[in-house]
């Protein structure tokens, strides 16, 4: 299809050349059903023949120890931490992601930077610095953003895999309790994901209905972008 | 595009080539104003305890790509300077620095990566009361380094690039593209260039009256007891600690 086109400077000392594959981004809150999701969407996709390849944050190899350290020592300032996760974003980026996509491989990505630049903003990293940072990111051919309300989000952890101290923010000392800080937390998160739904076209999907009307959702969207390839590659010269 | 220096504290840094002498010449300067009674503070580039496990690990895999070294590098610049430069300035401390956001702006950019891109990511430092700028033609820093230590590594000499197969070479014709940078950054952003090629007493004196300048009226965090200071991140030390039993 497309040569790779990035939100600012890319990686200037390297030709990708052109992108066969298609990349799709899931976003979401945590506990919103995104690895759920992933896994249904991917299954789908390999039974009409595609090949997939997934990915989520904080995969990679390369930074993968010294995050989990910081993260139970604490140690580490916002912008420490904001650059150990560009680290490995690129990191991904550059020797996963792109090579699948060259190999014409259907990428699903679990989140890509657009929660690290909301949750990095929160912490008072400066949002410009932040955005500018990811220059480096390619352009998803397609961003999906599973939307829900926080009384849902909450629901379903806590039926699930429960609080945690980093998805309720109690770093940031809202309140004195996982859920109080969870609620106010998330509703600030959600508050940056709006922005940049615009900011950035997500499609937004309803994520408060049950796992299966979600997924209908999301495959709408899909199916119109693989069916464009499908026809586009069809056309006689 | 470094913000201004809005602190008590004075921050001083040195630049240039491997090989240009700069080390010495922040040695010392630091054990100068130590005993002139100032609290000085001394940081290192690459020193960062917490991402140094990552770094390791990169540079023996030889992993790195130009944007990972480039942004793993200035997260060990973000670490320490969350950690003690800004918190020291802050208090009024002259904090030396032995290569600054210059040296990424230098290597980083001779690697290839977008030269502004670099710039933005270390925006939320400071612009340093001095940047010195040691200078020395390019065959004489490689005498010195290559006469001195028995090998060169593979990142220091730009293997990672495929300018040469021979590591001397390669070393050569890369420090020749990151001294060609540091030379753009005079101007840009107003380093003062020492002859690195003088004696080191003589360059010592060029130093002293530069920053005798710059401390005219600077009253700074008193040192009562002439001490050294060295920031020591607790939990880092015990997550060293813990990591090698």
């Amino acid at each position: 299809m497309n040569k790779a086109t990035f939100y600012g400077a890319g990686f200037p000392y390297r030709d990708f050349g052109k992108l066969s594959g298609k990349l799709i981004v899931l976003e979401g809150a945590d506990g919103v059903g995104r690895s759920t999701q992933v896994k249904m969407l991917r299954r789908w996709l390999e039974d009409e023949g595609y090949a997939v390849s997934d990915t989520g944050l904080t995969r990679s190899e390369l930074t993968s120890a010294g995050l989990e350290a910081a993260k139970s020592g604490h140690t580490l300032g916002p912008i420490t931490m904001s650059l150990f996760y560009a680290a490995d974003f690129a990191d991904r980026l550059e020797n996963l992601i792109i090579p699948a996509l060259q190999a014409g491989f259907v990428v699903l990505s679990d989140r890509y930077f657009y929660s690290a630049v909301a949750r990095d903003s929160l912490r008072g990293v400066n949002r410009v610095w932040a955005k500018e940072l990811y220059g480096i990111a390619l352009k998803p051919d397609l961003i999906l953003y599973m939307k829900a309300s926080i009384p849902s989000l909450v629901s379903r952890l806590i039926h699930g895999r429960g609080l945690n101290y980093w998805e309720a923010g109690m770093d940031l000392h809202i309140a004195d309790n996982f859920y109080d800080s969870f609620v106010q937390y998330q509703a600030m998160i959600l508050e940056q994901f709006d922005i940049m739904a615009e900011e950035y076209n997500f499609i937004t999907v309803n994520a408060d209905q049950n796992p299966e009307k979600i997924f209908e959702d999301l495959k709408k969207p899909i199916l119109e972008l693989l069916h464009n390839r499908l026809t586009k590659g069809k056309k006689p010269k | 595009m470094l913000r201004k220096n809005d602190t008590k504290g004075k921050l001083i840094v040195v630049e240039g080539i491997d090989g240009s002498g700069k080390s010495t010449q922040i040695d010392l300067l630091y054990k100068w104003l130590l005993g002139a009674g100032y609290s000085v503070y001394f940081s290192e580039w690459n020193s960062s305890v917490l991402v140094k496990s990552t770094t390791r690990a990169a540079k023996k895999a030889q992993s790195f790509t130009p944007t990972t070294f480039s942004i793993l590098h200035c997260t060990d610049f973000a670490d320490r300077w969350e950690n003690s430069i800004y918190p020291l300035l802050k208090a009024g401390v002259i904090v030396l620095a032995d290569r600054y956001a210059f040296t990424a702006f230098a290597r980083d950019v001779a690697r290839g990566v977008d030269p502004e891109w670099v710039r933005k990511m270390y925006s939320f430092a400071i612009m340093p009361d001095a940047a010195l700028y040691f200078r020395v033609p390019l065959d004489i820093a490689v005498e010195r380094i290559t006469g001195a230590r028995a090998s060169l590594k593979y990142y220091e000499a730009g293997m990672d690039l495929g300018l040469s197969d021979n590591i001397n070479e390669s070393f050569k014709l890369f420090q020749g593209k990151i001294l060609n940078e540091y030379d753009k950054m005079v101007d840009e952003f107003g380093l003062t260039m020492i002859d690195g090629t003088k004696s080191v007493k003589e360059q010592q004196k060029k130093v002293r009256a530069i920053i005798k300048k710059i401390l005219v009226g600077f009253e700074g965090l008193p040192n009562p007891n002439k001490s050294p200071i060295s920031v020591t991140n607790i939990q880092a030390a015990k997550a060293k600690k813990g990591g090698s039993k």
